[in-house]
């Protein structure tokens, strides 16, 4: 928006980041572990996004003499999210049926007693 | 409308009120209409004792002309009283359920109802109409729809019951199968307007028939790929609304428990107020997108006087009808949707889960996809070369992708199955303590 | 920096969306996670929707509140992962150590980061930045072999998915 410091967007994906490697560290359901992993995703979302929106400097190396026109290199960090999300998106559903298979084999989830493939 | 411009917080206020409040009025004629109606199918009478009143023949206390006298209301006033009856129950809340999650369920099915029209025009008048003119208006419609999932399942889970939790659960498999022939279904449209907007959309369907013949108006209902995706929007509408034939949530009420046998009284009437709202707006919306929105008949009084310049004070009067009488146009289109409704209730026995899975993975997605291919290739085809090139190579791919699409559906299936098969089990099960 | 409107309104959707995050982390019932997932996701579209990038924030509803966090939804209630006393994360070192590191890790990445873009208030990007016909446009043109290897990665994972679920093959 107008009169909102691009710094206010980044501090809130900065958030949800860490917020998300905290996530990560301390808890110990598989799922829940995933879940911090889409707010990480979700954040690096919302940065892309921003710097597609305040585009602060003149996009690099993408001149009209390469073929791209100016306004088409604005959309980067927007094809950037599209894609994030659809990775994201297949992520999530093999991750869980791995899951849900893990489940049905050993009736218990807890991510630290899941050590099989240790040396 | 300058003032309209000029405070865009209040005006944004009053396009929230005039879309939620005719909804909200909408609900309990339509709750009458479908009792009275769906009797009449049955060769019942249906609620018609609600309000009645009698003047007594001998009291002294009713003047003369009143002796006697039948006061009938045909049953209006039964959507009242159950509402009443509803309020006044008793509250039972289980005693081990998930309290927060509980409470919210019920707001969180009605709030996809209201906020699935924001985006539909529902008369010509810009500024009071739509409630938010964005580019992406009918993806904001499928949305919301998949927002209405969590209403199912999480009145399903904080029920504390295993049988609610399982209904819920298998209502909102069948709710996001069925999105998904919608998004298709809409897609189509879409291609073919050229514009997301649903304001665009019910523009694109004033111009003439096919694209050639004056008079009539060019409803997406009468075009070909139009006519498929509205059978299949349709189709999905009334599984999306958890109607029958789809009523398997509403069927568990009967055989084990559904996903809201726990709420009683005031929060059950929530979720059957969502119910009959979100049928309406569903109505709404494909009258917008395939029957031509707020317009009155498929034809285009405009181009119509221009061709017959006699009939002019006809067609005048008639544009001027169809002007100020818009939303009256839309809401007829939206109860004669509703009409089609009850009559499906009334007719059509309850689908089983998985005739009711495979209806919409198996014939309603391919299908729906197969119509966005042709219409695709129609475009590309008839914008290089010429329209009549255009539609011979729509055909042409239909024809192909339909015996792809019957090619598909004999795959799997082996004759011999009982001389071929040999299962192998996914499941180990442990030997020893792991 | 300026206290204007926008960034009040930005401050409050901004707090609830961050609140949401800490949600997430903070409750040990699973289900109570997801929701407070589920909240991220829909205010974060509203903050797409406030960057002008309208397209993209519908995708953020439609594809991850209505799609993946349903999934979410399915497989804790599925593995019957709700009730708190299933899986109770035991008084951890780990849990002071994970939070102190990512308090320094904030630090770290937001003084370098923030204080170079507080005065960056005025967004560059034209008006339609975020219509669907523009995204439509460079998805097909300058970015269509992503496009067409992501498609074959959703491809992908159906088929593995649905491998993963049968029971029987």
């Amino acid at each position: 928006m107008n009169g909102v410091p691009l710094a206010a967007y980044l501090a809130l994906g900065l958030f949800m980041f860490t917020t998300g490697v905290v996530g990560v560290i301390i808890r110990r359901n598989p799922i829940v572990i995933f879940m911090c992993v889409e707010l990480m995703l979700n954040a690096v979302n919302l940065t892309f996004l921003s710097f597609a929106r305040y585009q602060f400097a003149a996009p690099v190396g993408l001149s009209e003499a390469n073929g791209n026109i100016n306004g088409q290199a604005v959309m980067g960090g927007q094809a950037m999210v599209v894609f994030v999300m659809a990775v994201a998106a297949a992520e999530v559903a093999v991750g869980l049926g791995i899951i849900m298979a893990i489940f049905r084999l050993r009736k218990e989830i807890d991510i630290d007693d899941m050590n099989l493939l240790r040396g | 409308m300058t003032w309209l411009e000029a405070n865009p917080v209040l005006a944004a206020i009053i396009r929230v009120a005039l879309w939620v409040f005719p909804v909200l009025l909408a609900v309990p004629p339509m709750i009458w209409y479908e009792r009275r109606l769906l009797s009449w199918m049955q060769d019942r009478i249906g609620p018609n004792r609600t309000g009645n009143i009698t003047f007594s023949r001998s009291s002294r206390w009713v003047p003369g002309f009143l002796k006697g006298k039948k006061f009938g209301l045909k049953g209006v006033v039964q959507p009242l009283a159950d509402g009443l009856k509803l309020i006044i129950k008793e509250d039972i809340t289980p005693g081990s359920v998930d309290r927060f999650i509980y409470l919210v369920a019920p707001a969180l099915a009605l709030f996809p109802s209201f906020a699935l029209g924001a985006t539909i025009p529902w008369g010509p008048f810009k500024g009071l109409t739509p409630v938010a003119d964005v580019n992406i208006g009918v993806l904001w419609i499928l949305a919301i729809s998949s927002l209405g999932v969590y209403g199912v399942v999480l009145s399903g889970y904080a029920s504390n019951n295993k049988y609610s939790l399982l209904g819920g659960l298998r209502s909102s498999a069948q709710l996001i199968s069925y999105e998904l022939g919608m998004s298709m279904a809409l897609a189509a449209i879409c291609l073919a307007t050229g514009s997301l907007k649903p304001t665009d959309i019910v523009e694109a369907q004033t111009g003439p028939l096919w694209g050639i013949v004056p008079g009539l108006a060019n409803w997406n209902l009468f075009t070909p790929y139009g006519f498929v995706a509205g059978i299949i929007f349709f189709v999905c509408m009334v599984a999306e609304t958890n109607r029958a034939p789809f009523d398997l949530p509403e069927a568990e009420n009967e055989l084990v428990a559904g996903y809201h046998t726990e709420y009683s009284s005031m929060r059950f009437a929530v979720f059957f107020m969502g119910e009959y709202a979100a049928m309406f707006v569903y109505s709404v919306i494909f009258s917008t997108v395939f029957l031509g929105g707020y317009h009155m008949l498929p034809i285009n009084w405009q181009s119509l006087g221009e061709i017959a310049p006699g009939l002019s004070w006809v067609t005048n009067a008639m544009q001027n009808v169809d002007f100020w009488l818009s939303p009256v146009w839309l809401v007829g289109k939206a109860f004669a949707l509703v009409t089609v409704y009850v009559w499906l209730r009334a007719t059509l026995p309850r689908l089983r889960y998985d005739q009711l899975m495979s209806l919409g993975w198996k014939s309603l997605l391919p299908l729906a996809t197969i119509n966005t291919m042709v219409v695709a290739l129609w475009m590309v085809v008839s914008r290089v070369y010429s329209p009549i090139a255009g539609v011979v190579a729509g055909l042409f791919g239909f024809g192909i992708l339909y015996l792809l699409y019957r090619a598909l559906n004999n795959v799997g299936i082996d004759r011999n199955k009982f001389l071929t098969s040999r299962e192998i089990d996914l499941v180990d099960v442990p030997r020893s303590v792991a | 920096m300026q206290i204007t409107p926008e960034l009040m309104l930005f401050g409050g959707i901004a707090s609830v969306a961050a609140a949401a995050a800490v949600g997430v982390v903070a409750f040990n019932n699973a289900v109570r996670s997801a929701l407070c997932l589920v909240l991220n996701f829909f205010i974060l579209a509203f903050i797409y929707f406030t960057l002008n990038a309208e397209m993209l924030g519908i995708m953020q509803i439609v594809v991850y509140t209505g799609a993946i966090m349903v999934l979410f939804l399915f497989v804790i209630m599925l593995l019957n992962l709700g009730a708190p006393q299933m899986l109770r994360d035991r008084d951890d070192p780990k849990t002071f150590a994970g939070i102190a590191l990512s308090v320094l890790l904030f630090a770290l990445l937001g003084s370098q980061l923030l204080p170079a873009f507080l005065t960056v208030t005025q967004p560059g990007a034209p008006k339609d930045f975020g219509a669907p016909q523009n995204l439509g446009r460079v998805l097909f043109t300058n970015y269509v072999i992503p496009f067409e290897a992501v498609s074959v990665l959703l491809l992908v994972g159906v088929v593995g998915s649905i491998l993963l679920a049968k029971r029987k093959i």
